[in-house]
């Protein structure tokens, strides 16, 4: 379980999240969604240790986020940050290569070569893992690096907006992945995602943000709601159904 | 292509010939009888030539560690502070303590090129990451302004001869036996590069990804500095700065075999033997007997190169922007 506590942080003088309280169930997959500006990157990226915990206390499993070591911390959570742009001129291959550097920190074994094999196979990279990361589409880098995040084999994984630039198929695939890590991997997942119809689909928790607090959070039929929703985005939205779960429907 | 090997190849070949040139003709195979070409061989074609190769590998090595710290390809030991921090070092010394070991020299002139060099990744970070080419801007003014307080120095101190042999273009005529060992120092620290490679290669991907991974990002940047430092110091104070190498060799390489240092640096290092060896032999075979300094040689080739360079990058760029847009 991930617990937050009390958990404030600012940058600058802009306050970005106040006093936020929440857990992430283990086992699940948990879906942060909320407006633009909700601090939802902002909590993903303080869980992963990318930006340090300002005030309050955030455990995975029982790790103290803010006092273990960050390689321990490197086998118990892989989290994927919105991409930002690469310099370095790296093949496919070897970027999901290096998602196994905290098992091995520099000696891969045949355990990582399969790991990185079986990642790239998993995203429909194999074909493609020798070419440059500047050689392939913005969806293929996109994958490799979700990828590289698979190839880290933590307990738990943490996507910031995994679904960008992916095509319907394979964000698709990438959803049916993660759910498979989670009921059959016995692994967790907690994703920020824009799309609300992905979190519908496919995730077991859902936590709404807005304005740097947590609005709603629960299973998703008890948060996507009309009331929740329209007050979550100022929009109104109505709810359907399709296949035994929430669809959310906000067209015109 | 298997780049490796061919290196490893056509190295020997022209170290041999390095042995060969020079103003007195030696024949090396022969130099066994013959005690006089055996002194020149012994005391200066060798060590010249061990001179050459020790700096050109050490050079682009370091060329690859601060590319990979700024994450700019336009970046080279040359343009980033640091030769003019180890001048500076080096002076400093000569006039606070005239009579001091070797060793200390080498120690501040590296403390000093590591304190300008940091000063200059303090200063790029401030830069927007957008904009590529105000990373290199910023290190040629940088390097300007630290030249400039070197010259301004040594002018006060009437030590500008002294100080003229670090920062102008680089020369290996005067290399003998027992005046060129500091380079094994260099060559050391690159070495020292090697076995780090993955980390500079994650760092090269940026914080995050390195934080992500568990790798603490400022000791590697440490690292990183340490090698630059040590290998342009002791380049500098042995021969005088050499231009080019540590900023063409990395990208003529990463064009090829990409940015997985653990395969590539080796290569990095070969290349840049190679190509200073060359330049050097070129320099001696120019107007034989006499030299052109391989620091002359290696900017007009390195300029060359690097326009080459300059000029296919956004190309490329745009091919891919319209393959995917």
């Amino acid at each position: 379980m991930i617990q937050i506590t009390g958990v404030s942080h600012r940058i600058g003088t802009a306050p970005i999240l106040h006093d936020i309280t929440a857990a992430m169930p283990a086992g699940r997959l948990t879906a942060l969604i909320g407006p633009n500006g909700a601090g939802k990157s902002t909590l993903l990226r303080l869980i992963g240790r990318l930006e340090p915990c300002q005030a309050g206390r955030i455990e995975v499993d029982g790790l103290d986020v803010g006092r273990t070591p960050t390689e321990r911390l490197a086998l118990k959570l892989a989290i994927l940050g919105q991409q930002t742009h690469i310099a370095s001129r790296l093949r496919l291959r070897e970027l999901v290569g290096f998602g196994r550097w905290p098992h091995h920190r520099g000696r891969p074994g045949p355990a990582d070569q399969a790991a990185v094999e079986a990642a790239l196979d998993a995203f429909g990279l194999a074909g493609i893992a020798g070419r440059f990361l500047d050689e392939v589409s913005g969806g293929q880098r996109q994958r490799a690096h979700i990828a590289m995040s698979f190839a880290q084999a933590t307990d738990w994984l943490l996507l910031d907006e995994p679904l960008n630039n992916l095509d319907m198929a394979h964000a698709r695939a990438l959803m049916a992945r993660l759910r498979g890590l989670v009921r059959d991997g016995g692994r967790s997942a907690v994703m920020v995602v824009h799309e609300i119809n992905y979190a519908a689909a496919w995730a077991d928790h859902i936590i709404a943000m807005k304005d740097g607090r947590i609005a709603a959070e629960g299973p998703p039929e008890a948060v996507l709601t009309e009331a929740v929703l329209s007050g979550l985005y100022d929009t109104p939205v109505s709810i359907g159904s399709h296949l035994g779960r929430p669809l959310v429907l906000h067209h015109a | 292509m298997r780049l490796l090997p061919a290196l490893a190849l056509l190295l020997p070949p022209l170290m041999a010939a390095s042995l060969m040139t020079g103003a007195s003709s030696v024949d090396i195979l022969r130099a066994g009888g013959d005690p006089q070409a055996l002194l020149v061989l012994m005391e200066s074609r060798l060590p010249r030539t061990l001179a050459v190769v020790l700096t050109g590998a050490a050079l682009a090595v370091a060329g690859v560690v601060i590319q990979s710290l700024v994450r700019n390809r336009f970046v080279g030991p040359e343009t980033a502070g640091t030769a003019e921090g180890a001048a500076l070092g080096l002076l400093l010394v000569a006039i606070l303590w005239p009579a001091s070991p070797v060793w200390l020299r080498m120690a501040a002139a590296s403390l000093c090129a590591m304190a300008t060099t940091a000063l200059f990744l303090a200063i790029i970070r401030r830069l927007p990451v957008r904009e590529v080419m105000l990373v290199p801007i910023a290190g040629l003014v940088l390097s300007g302004v630290l030249g400039s307080v070197v010259t301004f120095i040594g002018w006060q101190t009437d030590l500008l001869q002294y100080v003229n042999a670090w920062v102008m273009a680089g020369d290996f005529s005067g290399v003998l036996a027992g005046r060129y060992e500091l380079l094994w120092v260099a060559g050391a620290a690159a070495a020292l590069a090697w076995f780090a490679a993955d980390r500079f290669a994650i760092l090269g991907l940026g914080d995050q990804v390195a934080t992500g991974l568990g790798l603490s990002g400022r000791a590697v940047m440490r690292l990183g500095l340490v090698v630059v430092a040590v290998v342009t110091s002791m380049v500098v104070t042995t021969v005088g700065m050499i231009p080019f190498v540590g900023l063409v060799v990395p990208n003529l390489v990463s064009r090829v075999m990409g940015d997985n240092l653990r395969a590539s640096l080796p290569v990095v290092a070969l290349s840049g033997a190679a190509l200073v060896l060359a330049c050097d032999i070129l320099g001696r075979l120019v107007r034989h007997p006499y030299e052109l300094p391989v620091g002359l040689v290696l900017g007009v080739i390195g300029a060359g190169l690097f326009l080459w360079i300059l000029h296919r990058r956004p190309a490329n760029g745009q091919a891919r922007g319209q393959a995917h847009g």
